[in-house]
């Protein structure tokens, strides 16, 4: 079932979300840094031109911090969006853009996205339709959280899964995504600089080469 | 080393002047459990006590309805709505027929997506652990000794 709504084009949501305030003191040990307005727009413009994971959607998004991926979802049409954050403090920012931007379809809880996907908890299991995440990385003795975050996602969704990793952990990836019985297809390498977000850093530049990868699971084409 | 970023509390609510009002919908209570905790295995649906309870429109669209019913837990649905105070509006069972039905399936949309907790605690019914909503965002941090395997 096709919406009718013509699909915003990739530039002009990215000027909305220009708009989407950031993190004004970021905590390191969490790896908070926004996800930029360009390449937010670019995964988001992706996931619903060309594989229309979005419009009428049911999505979640791991590590919402403050909310440009859930924000720039629902302008392309997702109806209900939850937003899973640890971190208080990163919810009251992602609040404040939601009133600005008046969008009373996103939900926000707090939690740690690790326990909530225990067998116990079938909950939240294959609940939504797509997982949007820019999940940390793993670089501040958090080792392997990119992969945790992969698994939660895997699980909450029903169909795909749309995440950021570090380029270098690729083959690594691939082959837990292998391991799990998933289809993953990078889709781009992007360029994270995150010199003007950790002002305290002592390198000029920190430049960090970026996968951005669809993992699907491998059921029959969903029915709408 | 790791290099700790001082936090400190930023005037951000100089911004948006006014509480910013957050809220918990009945869809997403209908997938939070207590299970996440270490030893609770019964910890579906949470008991919602609600303080302050509002109705916000969101735009209807019926098949977006009929594909989240055959996802969501009706009795835990049938449940909160009551606790919220919009329990009458909602059959005890959900039937067969639903899809035809517009007049049910918009009262559906309301429960579902309209209906919004803004002030509140979710209850654990095997453990009476409170899970506080905050601003409305529910808070399911755990602590310690409730993390499981």
């Amino acid at each position: 079932m096709a919406s009718s709504m013509k699909m915003m084009k990739r530039k002009e949501l990215e000027g909305h979300l220009q708009d989407v305030d950031v993190f004004e003191k970021p905590k390191v040990k969490l790896e908070q840094y926004p996800t930029t307005p360009h390449i937010a727009a670019c995964m988001l413009h992706t996931m619903c031109s060309t594989f229309d994971d979005l419009t009428d959607k049911c999505v979640v998004d791991l590590g919402v911090g403050c909310g440009v991926l859930s924000i720039g979802a629902t302008m392309l049409g997702a109806r209900y969006v939850l937003g899973i954050d640890v971190d208080e403090d990163a919810l009251d920012i992602c609040s404040s853009n939601l009133e600005n931007f008046e969008m009373n379809t996103v939900n926000l809880l707090v939690a740690d996205v690790r326990h909530l996907v225990s067998p116990q908890c079938l909950h939240l299991h294959k609940k939504f339709d797509t997982v949007v995440m820019n999940p940390p990385f793993g670089t501040k003795h958090n080792q392997g959280i990119d992969v945790e975050f992969l698994k939660a996602g895997l699980l909450l969704s029903r169909h795909a899964v749309y995440s950021l990793h570090k380029t270098s952990t690729r083959e690594h990836i691939l082959k837990k995504a292998s391991d799990w019985g998933v289809e993953a297809k990078v889709l781009a390498e992007l360029r994270f600089d995150l010199a003007n977000t950790f002002k305290f850093h002592k390198k000029t530049a920190v430049d960090i080469q970026v996968d951005f990868i669809r993992f699907s699971h491998k059921i029959a084409a969903h029915t709408l | 080393t790791i290099e700790w970023c001082k936090f400190q509390l930023t005037a951000r609510s100089l911004k948006t002047p006014g509480k910013v009002q957050k809220t918990m919908k009945l869809l997403t209570h209908n997938m939070l459990t207590s299970n996440i905790i270490k030893g609770v295995t019964k910890g579906f649906p949470l008991k919602i006590v609600a303080k302050k309870v509002e109705v916000k429109e969101v735009d209807y669209n019926a098949a977006f309805i009929i594909k989240t019913l055959s996802r969501v837990d009706w009795p835990a649905l049938h449940q909160a709505a009551i606790e919220v105070g919009h329990g009458e509006e909602l059959p005890d069972e959900l039937g067969e027929d639903f899809k035809e039905n517009d007049t049910l399936l918009k009262k559906i949309h309301n429960a579902l997506l309209q209906v919004e907790v803004i002030d509140g605690d979710l209850v654990c019914p095997e453990s009476g652990r409170t899970f506080p909503i905050s601003n409305g965002i529910p808070n399911m941090l755990l602590l310690e000794h409730e993390v499981g395997n």
